[in-house]
């Protein structure tokens, strides 16, 4: 049967003695965390700022808000932990380890990028730090996941593999699919709901009449809810959520729960017809991750305004490097656009039919 | 009655000539069958005839332009005669002009481009039939009547809506070969500032050495026993003031060899290998501007000096490039002698449909083994570019080994 | 030589190349213990056991994916569907995930997996297990599509699909699966990717196909040779990779040339073919091309309908002799 338990909200729970103790996370890791989270605002404000002068094109969904979702669920993963995600996952990248540069310069279209500048924005893909891509269908991540954790399990290794979805995919039939085989096979799988109320410019509410924890109860896959903006918390849960999966514990659902500052894209508005622009204005002045934790860590002195804003200039002058080497990165040549359509170069027939006589496909 | 001059294909190859020069002006009165300019075809220059009478109302075709066959040059009308609807338009379609008809600029053969407007006229052409329609034709049967040199308007089609199929244009070349020598070349070109001579060799010889699977094969001849035949030959001529070469031997000796071995006297034609019964052979003429080879037809039964005097004849005509086209198509085989240039061997390249050619090097004194002693001979070499389509090794070999025993005992040409 | 099923000998690639690499596995509905709809996975469940043959539930956009994730981790899945007809439903992983993962990844992930079943219409099983599938992922590029036609193409092909490093929706047939003929028995025998083969060598006209249309051809080809008509066969055995030059060397022998697809006409397979052919071989064509294929309706189910729906040997006579002018 699945198991439903509901954490508590971060701040209020901060006034039930150290935060830092009680989430078994030391000061010195959460002024890490607090590091991370800066660097994935910053990058996104860049991303933000870039898209607006136009060096950034396309679709382009920013994490802005998420920052502690991200941190938490991501940084207690192990090197060779997978992660998979859908199309808003420029600094889940960040956090599974791929490169400042490498990431920007994908945002930006240029050969030197995670994916060469084939994928963009909604397609980072990096091997090396099986971060295992950006996914541009709602959901279609999830079976791949539950592959990947196939895979885990058939090798008999001890890795886990984190799936992060939208709040909008657990309607999707794939993701029911995907559940329940990861379920009757025991796979070392979570799946996590990034719940930011609203797919797209819907809410939540209105296309489900359960809660989403429910969501995996009918594959019997323990579920529990956590708060995103509360990174402590959701690290520890993460932390501990992984070693279960990892010993053998089978799959898992997450609502991790948080909110989008921004549009559902650089294309689409904050607020308006589907969420009130007060309500923006409130969750992102009292409900902001980055706030929360630099609060704990002042109330607690491992933290002071200086060296806050030395942590703030440091993952400003790295996202100022990324946005530089972008920018200063070629362009992918002719001799990329047919590059990597097929594994190899075909000896027999032709691949390629396009006529143009240009590919190596032929 | 309006008459439209237009660029007539003179040669069986020819897709565009070039103005020399108006034998009419704007103004004069022309009758039926006038010159009224000479073309200079890929091959010659021809004269242009007028195919109605009138007054040579309008030149469009300046002299030194060139056009695509089909293209019209010039209008033939009555004095009075609204020409504005033909005079402005030429045969690329373009909308006739509702002003007074203004001749297109001259188009002077430097500086014509790929992007003239005449070009899309000349890809166009071969779909208009005699009445101006459009003909129907398979791409293969295209391809086929332009290597075949049949002229597609003279064919009538048997497929859906008279489409001229492959075996339409296989039945008109068996009936009338010789109905073919005038017929547009179908093949596309683009305008490239050569000569039209040179235009077609590039592309024969290349024609040639792509499809045409040669081989070669090169023999030795001793030419002592010609050079005396040709001695005692021009001593009989003495009287009548000619004399023969040793090519003319050459050439007499080829067609005598070749009645013997017609496997090697052929033309490739795709399905079937035609051997003829007579020879004609091209004799390969080195012109200012390239090479042309004109035919000695039936030399097999011409006497030697017969064939020194047309052989001087039509070289000559060819240097002046006034041959025919009936005199340079329609050979069975090919020579060619570089041997004045000091060539000692060479390869020369088969000249499509035929299925053969010599290439003549020159006679050298060359020490040679004989009864075991070193002697200096008169020697030749002969190389055979065969398609080996339609020939072997061992028939190639055969005749040559034919020839050169003619060559070296000249009697046995009269066995 | 060994004389077998089509069903057999796709049995016997699957155990040769599944005894031969550890990373590939058989996923599927009825693979394991019902030992395959159609049996072609008999025995294996028995010979590798369930981690490597693996019955799934009727979800067919989810295993299909898992197998994409599968093989993006390193595994070299094999995924049946029932038939292609059900895999409409997972299609989408097919082309979103399986072909486009290599190009998007910028040559990071490559995805061996194999993805097998019949397609195309067996008898009155009408309009929504009738279709003909290929077209939908010929089109995409990053995907391969094998449809072999004969025991011997069948596991060679299947060997070579197992092998290959790209995606490969491989198209079998119901009708198919009883059809004996001679099978090398040879472990290694792997037919590449690519090469199409002359199932019958004529010089009057060309009769291009692939998959199950080939036995049509066969006998169409018969009842030409009655009239003196010496038809090419020629079996393209794979449409991506595509063997071009087998094409255009078979049309430019013959100069005509009639395409035989079980599909459905309108953008279908013999539309593409013909376009090469007018683009790679216009001044050979002595006739328009001309094809036979599935009436342009969903299959219907009265035995009367099906049969106008299907091709014919009779039709295929028909189009030859119309590119004959006869």
């Amino acid at each position: 049967m699945a198991q439903t338990r509901t954490r508590t909200r971060g701040q209020e729970a901060a006034s039930a003695g150290d935060p830092f103790e009680r989430h078994g996370v030391t000061p010195e890791r959460a002024l890490e965390l607090l590091r991370e989270m800066l660097l994935f605002r910053r990058f996104e404000e860049k991303a933000e700022e870039a898209y607006a002068i136009g060096k950034i094109g396309g679709f382009c969904h920013l994490h802005i808000g998420q920052e502690g979702a991200a941190v938490g669920s991501i940084l207690p993963l192990r090197q060779d932990d997978y992660v998979i995600s859908a199309y808003r996952e420029h600094t889940q990248a960040l956090a599974k380890g791929v490169k400042p540069d490498a990431v920007m310069a994908e945002l930006y279209g240029r050969a030197t990028g995670a994916s060469g500048g084939k994928g963009g924005s909604m397609h980072i893909f990096d091997k090396s730090a099986r971060f295992m891509g950006g996914h541009g269908i709602v959901g279609g991540q999830v079976p791949l996941a539950t592959g990947i954790a196939w895979k885990i399990k058939y090798r008999g290794e001890d890795s886990v593999v984190v799936c992060f979805m939208g709040d909008a995919a657990v309607n999707q039939g794939g993701f029911h699919e995907a559940l329940n085989m990861a379920a009757i096979w025991e796979l070392p799988a979570i799946y996590v709901v990034e719940n930011n109320e609203y797919g797209m410019g819907t809410a939540f509410r209105r296309v489900s009449l359960t809660d989403m924890v429910q969501k995996a109860s009918p594959y019997g896959i323990p579920a529990t809810s956590v708060d995103g903006q509360d990174v402590l918390a959701t690290y520890a849960h993460f932390r501990d959520l992984a070693a279960t999966v990892r010993e053998g514990g089978g799959p898992r659902f997450v609502d991790l729960r948080t909110y989008r500052f921004r549009g559902h894209s650089m294309s689409d508005p904050v607020s308006g017809t589907y969420r009130a622009k007060e309500e923006v204005e409130h969750r992102t002045k009292d409900d902001d991750p980055i706030v929360h934790l630099r609060d704990k860590l002042m109330a607690g002195d491992h933290l002071d305004q200086a060296g806050l804003e030395a942590v703030d200039a440091e993952v400003r002058s790295v996202v100022n490097a990324a946005a530089d080497f972008a920018d200063q990165s070629p362009a992918p040549g002719p001799e990329a656009l047919y590059r990597h359509v097929w594994a190899h170069l075909n000896p027999n027939g032709r691949l390629c039919l396009d006529g143009r006589g240009e590919s190596p496909w032929r | 009655m309006i008459t439209k001059v237009h660029m007539e294909a003179l040669s069986p190859t020819m897709e565009e000539g070039q103005l020399v020069k108006w034998h009419k002006a704007e103004g004069d009165e022309v009758a039926s069958g006038d010159i009224v300019a000479e073309i200079e075809t890929d091959k010659a220059t021809m004269e242009l005839v007028a195919r109605g009478d009138g007054v040579l109302r309008r030149i469009i075709l300046q002299e030194g332009g060139t056009a695509p066959v089909g293209e019209v040059i010039a209008v033939i009308a009555g004095a009075d005669e609204d020409i504005s609807e033909v005079a402005g338009a030429s045969a690329n379609g373009g909308p006739a002009s509702s002003g007074p008809a203004a001749p297109p600029p001259a188009a002077p053969s430097a500086a014509k481009g790929a992007d003239s407007p005449a070009t899309p006229a000349a890809e166009r052409v071969e779909d208009t039939g005699r009445d101006g329609e459009r003909v129907k034709a398979s791409p293969l049967a295209r391809r086929l009547a332009s290597d075949l040199g049949v002229d597609l308007s003279r064919v009538e089609g048997s497929g859906p809506g008279g489409r001229i199929v492959k075996r339409d244009v296989e039945a008109a070349r068996e009936a009338a070969p010789a109905a073919m020598a005038y017929a547009a070349d179908e093949s596309e070109y683009e305008d490239v500032p050569v000569s039209q001579l040179r235009k077609t060799i590039a592309r024969r010889l290349a024609e040639s050495i792509g499809p045409v699977p040669h081989f070669f094969l090169t023999i030795d001849v001793d030419m002592g026993r010609v050079i005396q035949a040709r001695q005692s030959l021009n001593a009989l001529l003495e009287q009548s003031g000619e004399k023969v070469s040793i090519n003319d031997i050459l050439l007499k000796a080829i067609a005598a060899a070749l009645r013997k071995h017609p496997d090697c006297n052929a033309h490739w034609q795709g399905t079937t290998i035609r051997r003829f019964n007579a020879v004609h052979i091209g004799v390969a003429v080195a012109i200012d501007d390239g090479l042309i080879t004109p035919v000695v037809r039936n030399a097999h039964a011409k006497g030697i000096a017969r064939i020194a005097r047309e052989v001087r004849e039509l070289a000559g005509r060819a240097r002046e490039r006034k041959l025919q086209p009936d005199e340079y198509t329609g050979s069975t085989f090919s020579v060619s002698n570089l041997g004045m240039f000091g060539i000692h061997e060479f390869t020369a390249i088969i000249n499509p449909p035929e299925a053969g050619i010599l290439a003549i090097g020159g006679i050298e004194d060359t020490p040679v083994a004989a009864d075991g002693q070193v002697v200096v001979r008169p020697r030749m070499r002969i190389t055979m570019s065969c398609d080996h389509r339609v020939i072997d090794g061992a028939q190639g070999s055969r005749f040559l080994a034919t020839l050169k025993g003619m060559l070296e005992e000249p009697t046995a040409i009269l066995l | 030589m060994a004389m077998m099923t089509y069903r057999d000998a796709l049995n016997a690639a699957l155990r040769e190349e599944m005894e031969r690499d550890p990373d590939v596995f058989l996923m599927g509905e009825e693979v394991a213990e019902y030992d395959g709809a159609y049996k072609v996975s008999k025995g294996l469940l028995d010979a590798f056991g369930d981690k490597r043959v693996v019955d799934s539930p009727i979800s067919e956009l989810g295993f299909a994916g898992l197998g994409v994730g599968a093989a993006m981790a390193g595994l070299r899945p094999v995924i049946e569907f029932m038939t292609f007809n059900f895999a409409f439903l997972a299609i989408d992983q097919v082309i979103n995930s399986a072909s486009k993962m290599m190009y998007m990844s910028d040559g990071q992930f490559p995805i061996p997996i194999v993805f097998r079943g019949p397609t195309g219409a067996a008898l009155q099983l009408s309009a929504q297990h009738s279709v003909s599938c290929e077209t939908y992922y010929v089109h995409s590029p990053g995907c391969k599509v094998v449809t072999p036609a004969t025991p011997a193409d069948a596991k060679g092909l299947l060997k070579a699909a197992i092998r290959d490093d790209d995606p490969v929706a491989f198209m079998e047939g119901e009708l198919l699966y009883n059809f004996r003929g001679e099978v090398p028995e040879d472990d290694d025998y792997v037919i590449p990717l690519g090469v199409a083969d002359l199932k019958r060598e004529g010089s009057d006209v060309s009769i291009v196909t692939h998959g199950k249309m080939v036995h049509i051809a066969m006998q169409a080809a018969a009842k030409l040779e009655k009239d003196g008509i010496q038809a090419d066969v020629l079996d393209l055995r794979s449409i991506r990779p595509l063997d071009v030059d087998a094409i255009l060397a078979s049309v430019r022998k013959t100069n005509r040339m009639v395409y035989v697809e079980e599909g459905w006409s309108f953008v279908g397979v013999g539309a593409q073919v013909a376009h090469i052919v007018q683009e790679e071989a216009f001044d050979h064509l002595d006739a328009p091309v001309l094809r036979v294929t599935q009436a342009d309706v969903p299959m219907p189910y009265a035995k009367s309908l099906e049969a106008l729906a299907k091709p014919t040997a009779e039709r295929v006579v028909d189009a030859c002799n119309k590119v004959l002018y006869r």
